[in-house]
């Protein structure tokens, strides 16, 4: 983990996470100035505005836009939840704000019920990372307990409390809306849009859903100024983020850089590709981004404009790095039984058309690939986009569009020769475990 | 049917919602149900449901849904390994070989002793700590190395 940012930085790993802690870091001065001041709430969503704040949870959807579409006057309940449903393969960010710096995430979320007028919040929290639901917890009963949280928050006539939720291993749910469905207790099965969330969200009630990066960049926002924040990274692409770099690195992990880093720079930080071998590819969103040679990545700087004029995504800033040793059908045969295990069914094409990626990819992968399986990967593909409720059809569908784009060779060598290029001692080495 | 503290904690999650809402519960009151009892047979996601004033089937819809949730007896220890393609990429399917090797079963078998049974995972949103693998869902083990492997078993063996 290492920081040149506002939400990882100053931190001593599991000794710095509680409150007292939080405050020594400034923490809670940007809520005690806007209880003190009384700034109104359009003041703040402006201020957000200005940051170029993105959500960080994989959209990139400017969040002040995103908290004005709250109607504020509207009369009864109106929720706030944040996602930190981290389940996308090679995303591992959420986890290290939640348990090394929570209060950031909640006192993101006590502003953001103040700016838009909610009066309760959940937090969303991946199943798998029970360790860090349990932390989180505790922080929100040390902010309880400092009258930080609940009615009247600090003497002011402003009242905001905040629940923590746990998944329980569902991709899915990292859905917005699927997301709302299982906090009210049901299976997560996204839901139709319209109505948005802002309109028809939790319990039917008007509700804003942000990544836990996003909430926890909202302090410093407040605190120094939208101005600075977007001064961190570079326009239209406001401060710094996380990225999680995982892969053939020597040092997997955490890194929080300006918007704007050269990938080199990034991939320098990591500790560049193990073992002297050389880049072959690099996911830079997330699993579901389309992946890019390595020699793309190299021009490219880690940003929402520069990864998408390359074609693909920054997403949540999951960077998954292969190099030359990666078999690249064996890489996407394994992303493909994610996308159709995770599937939760509810749509024919998502649910049909990722068991034949699955299937395809995997009978090119062992040897059974047929002349024709490139074209049926895209004809699949085809008829997944944009035919679905949710955005998981298309997240399943451009890994395999992007691999066979940019490494068709290595798919028609594998068909051709029934076996793959790489060969398998060097794939097994370039796999083996590897701990830095 | 459950522990007059698993109850209490039930009822702490309920009061986490809305009073008329009290379905949200519902996940983790299995959650809590399966610590309890090790995994959720038919009367146990009843149980639940009656508690929290649902239909069973629709209880039952939660527990079928999330892959965390157990609905056929598991060892004493369930491991779970994630083999997708960050993990794999830095040593999780030779975590998962190893562990098969140790134990003598596969994916979704358990040992003839009850102790153990081994899983498959998806995404734990902890790429960074390759080869990971949970313990009884709950407890994240980072980094795992052959040796560590052996030590984790021997430990989970006592």
């Amino acid at each position: 983990m290492s920081s040149q940012g506002i939400i990882l930085a100053d931190l001593d790993g599991d000794r710095t996470w509680r409150l007292a802690d939080y405050v020594k870091r400034g923490g809670y001065e940007a809520l005690k100035k806007i209880i003190a001041e009384k700034i109104p709430a359009d003041e703040i969503i402006g201020e957000v505005k200005k940051s170029g704040l993105r959500g960080r949870g994989g959209a990139g959807f400017p969040t002040g836009l995103k908290w004005s579409f709250m109607p504020r006057a509207f009369p009864g309940a109106k929720y706030l939840a944040c996602n930190s449903d981290e389940g996308e393969p090679g995303t591992f960010k959420d986890r290290d704000i939640l348990r090394y710096n929570p209060h950031t995430v909640i006192e993101g979320m006590i502003i953001a019920g103040y700016a838009m007028g909610c009066e309760r919040g959940y937090n969303y929290i991946h199943g798998e990372i029970f360790e860090v639901y349990d932390r989180f917890e505790e922080a929100l009963a040390e902010a309880r307990e400092a009258g930080l949280l609940g009615r009247n928050i600090l003497g002011s006539d402003f009242s905001f409390d905040l629940f923590a939720h746990h998944g329980y291993g569902a991709y899915i749910c990292g859905e917005e809306t699927a997301l709302l469905e299982s906090i009210e207790g049901k299976k997560g099965q996204p839901r139709f849009k319209p109505p948005f969330p802002a309109s028809f969200g939790l319990y039917g009630k008007p509700t804003t859903i942000n990544n836990t990066e996003t909430f926890a960049s909202i302090p410093y926002i407040i605190r120094e100024g939208g101005d600075a924040f977007l001064a961190l990274g570079k326009p239209n692409n406001g401060g710094t983020k996380l990225f999680s770099v995982s892969g053939h690195v020597n040092k997997p992990g955490n890194y929080e850089i300006p918007l704007g880093t050269p990938f080199s720079v990034l991939l320098e930080m990591a500790g560049g590709i193990r073992g002297g071998r050389k880049l072959k590819a690099v996911i830079p969103g997330g699993s579901s981004a389309p992946v890019l040679p390595g020699a793309v990545m190299m021009d490219c700087t880690m940003d929402y404009d520069s990864i998408s004029k390359a074609g693909s995504m920054l997403g949540s800033g999951a960077v998954i790095v292969m190099d030359e040793s990666t078999c690249m059908v064996k890489a996407l045969e394994r992303l493909s039984y994610f996308y159709f295990e995770e599937s939760c069914g509810q749509c024919t094409p998502c649910r049909e058309g990722t068991g034949w990626l699955y299937r395809v990819v995997h009978r090119i992968e062992n040897g059974l690939g047929r002349p024709d399986d490139l074209d049926l990967l895209n004809s699949v593909t085809a008829n997944i986009m944009g035919r679905t409720i949710c955005a998981l059809g298309d997240a399943a569908s451009m890994p395999v569009q992007s691999f066979v784009k940019h490494f068709g060779d290595e798919f028609a060598f594998h068909i051709e020769h029934k076996k793959c290029l790489v060969p398998p001692q060097v794939q097994y080495e370039g796999s083996k475990i590897y701990v830095a | 049917m459950l522990s007059p503290e698993s109850l209490k904690k039930i009822d702490q999650e309920i009061a986490k919602y809305p009073a008329d809402q009290k379905q949200s519960a519902s996940m983790s009151a299995l959650r809590i149900a399966q610590q309890e009892k090790g995994w959720l047979a038919n009367e146990t996601i009843e149980f639940v449901a009656k508690y929290l004033g649902m239909p069973p089937v629709a209880v039952y819809e939660v527990a079928s849904f999330y892959n965390m949730y157990d609905l056929a007896p598991v060892g004493a220890r369930k491991i779970t390994v994630c083999t997708n393609l960050p993990c794999a990429l830095s040593g999780g399917v030779h975590a998962a070989e190893y562990i098969k090797k140790k134990l003598g079963i596969d994916f979704n078998e358990t040992t003839a002793d009850g102790k153990f049974t081994l899983k498959e995972g998806e995404c734990m949103g902890a790429c960074g700590d390759a080869p990971v693998l949970l313990v009884n869902n709950h407890q994240m083990c980072s980094w795992m190395t052959e040796e560590k492997i052996d030590q984790l078993l021997a430990d989970l063996q006592k």
